[in-house]
């Protein structure tokens, strides 16, 4: 039988801002998945990109900065209008550990906002550090706060919180905090420090990677990264595979191969 | 002792299963790493003059049978990949460059280029079937595939595969052009042009609208293909569409493909698809009492004798 096999349309439930450009948007329908899995969103017409869950289960959802075309259109549904899904794919988060550590930086808090859900309804300790340019971009502090998370705030700017980067207030916390395991989404500058201070104190942690993806199954070689694929054998890394990645905060694959800065 | 190790064109290979062009092939640390899980040899990721981003996405379509993909032909262009080839030479299984072309003249241009970079071989890519312009409007004309074998046979000095499109109704035709053009090898046979619609959303699923599909569900046409040209030409043929099983892969050889090139079915069982189909043809060969691959070569045509 050739019949589409990936592919789900579900209907936009609500679409939601979070900050200025970060939205949320629900759509009816059921989507088990693990945090840091994602799915390919297909906006019919427009567009086709990876998001990560950040509302597992009934009512499902995805959290996504509005940048190109694709997101914006996205942006622009009413309720009702149709979304394409395939997925959830990759490998997300394993929760171990007891004392966990958390740092979402920027739309990165997108998994770890589900991942802190998960941990705190096990009744494990999570400090949660997040992360943003300025106060307004902060994203998913009252739902962490509601879990029961112990939240950190850093702003580049320093208008709310600790003042520097979201890698600096998790440094201090793998001191003061006394984590057990860390886990890591956000700007790949941040994840490549949090890599090397967690590696120095020999702390386990699991980061999500992001590179630009176009099968996201694993075929195409266009999220490659030393050899292995973002989109399959990640998005999420544990610590001995993120310190192997010799191209990890140095280059990465524009859409036509060529290599370029991260 | 079975023996699985082939010679194709005078190319060593441990055994008869290539990567397929367009699959994990276009960086050299993937390429190294497909040689390690058990590849007979790796043909690169198309690679044309000039970089190119692709088809916007959905680029793929999943089916319970194959794939639909409208890649577009993305590669970072000749000049970088250069590099690529020649550090994917160190997994030690030969390198074949995979090029495309608008013209005849640039078709052979970029085979001297790979051929230049290392590349043990090269495939020209006359069949893409969903990048305006390239691939298949030329490949489907027998002129035009003699001309673009004769060019590239000029300006290298290693072995030229001819990749051909099922999407004709005379591909032996097209075979024999590539033979009288001084090709060394066919490769059949390259994705069927096809389309999804969603019907919920009432258009076209892929970017592109159209694209081409892949896996099991075209396995019968490349079978059928094989069998054709072997009976057509003298020069070596290399099956592929829808490999994804040792049996698969003994089908194409009994129809005629001294080795197969396997792509989607990466996508099924993963990279360790090339060990595990190794052993399943070996497993075969036992069973059935072949002791090289040489001797299922064809016999489809005559019977075993």
């Amino acid at each position: 039988m050739l019949t589409l096999a990936g592919i789900r349309l579900l209907s936009v439930r609500k679409n939601s801002s979070e900050t200025a450009s970060v939205k949320t948007v629900r759509l009816g329908g059921e989507l088990e998945a693990v945090p840091g899995q994602f799915v390919m969103v297909w906006v019919p017409g427009k567009d086709e990109f990876p998001m990560s869950v950040s509302y597992p289960g009934s009512n499902f959802g995805i959290t996504y900065q509005v940048l190109g075309e694709g997101t914006r259109a996205l942006a622009e549904m009413a309720n009702g209008k149709k979304v394409g899904i395939r997925g959830p794919y990759g490998r997300g988060f394993s929760i171990k550990g007891r004392k966990l550590l958390m740092i979402g930086g920027g739309v990165g808090m997108a998994p770890i906002a589900p991942l802190v859900d998960i941990a705190r309804a096990k009744r494990l300790s999570v400090d949660l550090v997040i992360g943003a340019k300025t106060s307004d971009d902060l994203l998913f502090e009252r739902r962490a706060t509601r879990a029961g998370a112990k939240v950190h705030i850093s702003t580049d700017d320093g208008t709310k919180g600790f003042k520097g980067f979201a890698s600096e207030l998790a440094t201090e916390l793998l001191d003061s905090a006394g984590p057990d395991h860390v886990f890591a989404c956000g700007p790949e500058k941040m994840i490549v420090k949090i890599v090397a201070a967690a590696s120095r104190r020999k702390i386990p942690m699991q980061a999500s990677l992001e590179r630009h993806m176009k099968c996201g199954i694993g075929i195409c070689d266009s999220c490659a990264l030393d050899g292995v694929h973002v989109c399959k054998e990640g998005p999420v890394f544990p610590l001995e595979e993120l310190r192997k990645f010799g191209d990890l905060g140095v280059t990465k694959l524009d859409p036509a191969g060529r290599r370029v800065p991260v | 002792m079975t023996d699985i190790s082939v010679e194709v064109c005078g190319l060593r290979l441990r055994n008869p299963t290539m990567l397929a062009s367009g699959v994990l092939d276009e960086t050299a640390r993937s390429m190294l790493a497909v040689a390690k899980s058990g590849a007979g040899a790796i043909v690169t990721k198309s690679i044309g003059i000039e970089p190119r981003s692709g088809h916007p996405n959905p680029s793929v379509v999943e089916l319970e049978d194959g794939l639909l993909n409208a890649m577009g032909l993305p590669n970072p262009g000749i000049d970088l990949f250069s590099k690529e080839v020649k550090e994917a030479r160190k997994g030690g299984v030969p390198i074949i460059g995979s090029v495309f072309g608008g013209t005849e003249e640039e078709i052979a241009e970029l085979a001297g280029m790979m051929a230049e970079a290392g590349a043990d071989a090269v495939e020209l890519n006359l069949s893409c079937p969903h990048a305006k312009g390239y691939g298949a409007e030329l490949g489907s004309s027998p002129e035009r595939v003699e001309t673009s074998c004769r060019l590239a046979k000029r300006a290298c000095g290693v072995p030229v595969f001819a990749k051909l499109t099922p999407n004709t109704s005379y591909i032996a035709e097209l075979a024999k052009a590539a033979e009288r053009g001084g090709a060394d090898a066919v490769v059949a046979i390259n994705t069927l042009k096809g389309m999804a619609i969603d019907p919920e959303a009432g258009m076209p699923i892929l970017g592109n609208r159209f694209g081409g599909l892949s896996g099991p569900a075209i396995k019968p046409v490349g079978i059928r293909c094989v069998y054709e040209i072997y009976e057509s030409v003298e020069i070596p043929v290399i099956g592929v569409g829808g490999v994804t099983t040792g049996r698969d892969a003994v089908e194409y050889i009994m129809a005629g493909a001294q080795a197969v090139q396997l792509g989607t079915a990466v996508w099924i069982r993963g990279e360790k698809v090339f060990r595990e189909v190794c052993r399943e043809i070996s497993q075969f060969m036992k069973e059935n009492g072949y002791d090289s691959v040489k001797e299922m070569l064809g016999v489809a045509h005559s019977g075993r004798h």
